[in-house]
């Protein structure tokens, strides 16, 4: 190995939602030092949420990302109604999952054609790709699209819907509303099998990394909105128990706060721990087409994780028809939810991973205290360690080719760096 | 995909890359945008960059560090038409909420080690630092409002915005005004169109998030509001969120703050 000084310096880690760094040193040919640096600007949300109405972290919350609105939502009612003693009714429980299910198609297809494929497709966007496969890209732009357009109905718009209330929604929509979506589905759930078809294709680095999994589980359903927090390590917990087993780190060189587990270390949320932990609860058609893949039980490939948000896809499509299908108009959009002093937790599965909020409320419902951690600040570490072996194990390539790399296993987390608190520039240094 | 066409950028700053996010969304007009102009530098998007200058500049997010007090220099200079997309950058975003309190209490509120950040006292709009062509107001903006600048842009034409209130798009879609039927503490009467009236069609009260109105009558609906039993918190709470540094939204939460209007 070369004992001259190295530093490449490349400015502008793209296709990712949010601005952030990472710096690699290298010494005597040896990992040295990897961070992800994130400096997204700070927003404060947990400070300014003291003080105002318990009603309000739903609409506020979703602000802190627009790609994820509904898991803020879906998290912060979670936790809010937990304080108030309030349980909704099965019906608004099966639209909040299908406003949900709304987000996951729009955020996975975003990730999985427009900001991850281009990496296995050596292009510089899908828009570039639509020159020589346009069919293609008007594919993923439909199927998109439905994930849209079931936000839209149920939620009012696709960013930042308005229709979600603590206790429900102010107005459930009509069963005649909700019929075009489902045939609209039919046709997506093909075009989603076509995907997991497509992106199985792909040729992925070997890299198997053995993080502990961490996800939600529920017996009855793939876990999104609900369900106890466990891991492929004998984690059972509820959600009200995350932060005695998790603790944030704030670290020098980002906006972003770490995430440990207590006596367990880094651990990894997000697509392939559902899909672990989860896999016995994935509806058969998406399972089906997991197997056609190449997928095992248990995926441990981080770069193979652009299968398994295609093969949850499916799943979300499925869900999203049976629950159509399924739909009978509430009664009333909402439960009464007054407010109670006291502290409660909600922890939902947003596209990237585990949402944990929890907040503590007076008697009159003003909030005292708000805490969110979501999923791209817990998986930090596991993003860092992905790269310290995957460096390590190509340390021969050449500076450019390294940095292709290691931009691709970023992405592979589809961080959302917005959500934690902006560049991603890219530093080697080779002492 | 380099079809010789304007160049288009997109920058972000602190935001939730919501409005950014609108463009990617415009799904079925998307390759035709795409047809119609370079995209030059869309970080989000493509890793593709081409080098400026830019003829259209879309800026998203406010400006809360001192590095990105510079950064939109540089992009400004570097800019034939730059519009600020949504709430951020129009009027601060929901992170100028910051601008009523002590930076420092929220920094060590939320982080063990506030040193460690780099951050402003105040989130502030685009146009607080450089000259813009034009602002898209919403949080976030409309998929349809920006196609339609985009268009306008390309033919020479001016953007097709209203600056009239949400009342007038309720009437349009024929809604039932949910302040009188309903006792809803709405915005709609002082908050600028261009939602669609989103939220009153879902039975809620307008939250304001396309912010004020050309000379909004924010005084006769405090006045209202509190004639209808909200306290004053809610109703200064009510325009002091998505656009809180607005200056008429500004100063209707001051006013609630000094208790005026009170019945």
């Amino acid at each position: 190995m070369s004992h001259k000084t190295r530093d490449l310096t490349v400015e502008g880690l793209s296709r990712v939602e949010g601005e952030g760094a990472m710096h690699v040193v290298l010494t005597e040919g040896e990992v040295a030092d990897i961070k992800l640096r994130i400096y997204e600007p700070p927003r404060f949300f947990e400070s300014f949420l003291r003080g105002r109405a318990f009603t309000e972290p739903p609409d506020i919350t979703a602000r802190i990302c627009g790609i994820c609105p509904v898991a803020y939502q879906m998290s912060s009612c979670q936790a809010m109604e937990q304080v108030c003693g309030v349980t909704v009714d099965p019906p608004i429980r099966a639209l909040r999952r299908l406003l949900y299910c709304g987000e996951w198609i729009e955020s996975h297809v975003l990730h999985v054609y427009f900001l991850h494929a281009p990496d296995f497709l050596g292009v510089g966007s899908a828009l570039e790709l639509a020159a020589d496969h346009r069919d293609l890209v008007e594919r993923a732009l439909t199927l998109k699209k439905i994930g849209n357009d079931i936000m839209e109905v149920v939620g009012g718009r696709p960013i930042h819907p308005v229709n979600v209330r603590l206790g429900g929604f102010y107005r459930t929509p009509t069963k005649r509303e909700l019929r075009p979506l489902g045939e609209k589905l039919r046709w997506a759930r093909d075009a989603a099998l076509e995907t997991v078809r497509l992106v199985a294709t792909f040729d992925f680095p070997d890299l198997e990394i053995d993080h502990e999994l961490v996800a939600l589980h529920h017996p009855d359903e793939y876990a999104i909105t609900e369900g106890r927090i466990v891991s492929d390590g004998g984690l059972n917990i509820e959600v009200a128990e995350f932060l005695e087993h998790v603790t944030e780190e704030h670290v020098p060189y980002s906006t972003t706060k770490h995430s440990h587990m207590l006596k367990r270390g880094r651990f990894l949320v997000g697509p392939l721990a559902r899909y672990a932990l989860n896999y016995d609860q994935l509806p058969a058609l998406a399972r089906e087409a997991a197997v056609e893949a190449g997928l095992g039980r248990v995926c441990r490939n981080p770069f193979r994780s652009i299968v398994v948000r295609a093969v949850e896809t499916v799943a979300a499509i499925e869900d999203a028809i049976a629950i159509i299908d399924g739909y009978v108009e509430p009664e009333r959009p909402a439960v009464p939810v007054e407010p109670r002093a006291g502290t409660g937790h909600g922890a939902t599965e947003a596209p990237r991973g585990l949402l944990y909020h929890r907040y503590t409320i007076d008697a009159q419902g003003s909030i005292l205290e708000a805490d969110i951690i979501p999923p791209t600040a817990q998986n930090q570490d596991a993003i860092e360690t992905d790269l310290r072996s995957l460096v390590a194990a190509n340390i021969h390539l050449d500076d450019h080719d390294l940095q292709h790399l290691c931009e691709q296993s970023i992405r592979n987390y589809d961080p959302c760096i917005s959500c934690s608190t902006h560049f991603l520039d890219f530093t080697v240094e080779r002492r | 995909m380099s079809a010789p066409g304007p160049k288009l950028a997109v920058f972000k700053f602190a935001s939730c890359d919501g409005c950014q996010l609108s463009l990617l969304d415009c799904e079925d007009e998307l390759l035709a945008v795409a047809g119609a102009v370079q995209i030059a530098n869309f970080a989000e998007a493509s890793t593709t960059v081409i080098e400026g200058p830019y003829d259209v500049t879309l800026v998203e997010g406010s400006v809360t560090t001192p590095h990105d007090a510079v950064r939109i220099q540089e992009i400004r200079s570097a800019s034939k038409y730059l519009v600020s997309i949504g709430a951020c950058a129009t009027a601060g975003g929901v992170q100028a909420l910051r601008n009523f309190t002590a930076v420092d209490e929220l920094a060590s509120a939320v982080y063990a080690h506030p040193e460690y950040l780099s951050t402003l006292e105040s989130s502030t709009p685009i146009s607080a630092h450089v000259a813009v062509d034009f602002e898209l107001r919403g949080c976030p903006i409309d998929r349809g409002q920006l196609l339609d600048l985009l268009t306008a842009l390309l033919a020479g034409r001016r953007p097709n915005v209203r600056n009239y209130s949400v009342c007038i798009e309720c009437k349009h879609r024929g809604n039932v005004c949910v302040m009188v039927a309903h006792g809803a503490a709405c915005l709609g009467p002082v908050t600028q169109a261009g939602c669609g009236a989103i939220c009153p069609s879902f039975e809620r009260g307008c939250y304001g998030c396309f912010g004020p109105m050309e000379s909004p009558n924010t005084k006769s609906l405090s006045g209202a509001l509190l004639g209808r039993g909200l306290d004053q918190t809610a109703v200064l709470h009510l325009f002091r969120t998505f656009n809180a540094s607005a200056p008429a939204f500004e100063a209707a939460s001051r006013a609630q703050e000094k208790g005026e209007g009170r019945r």
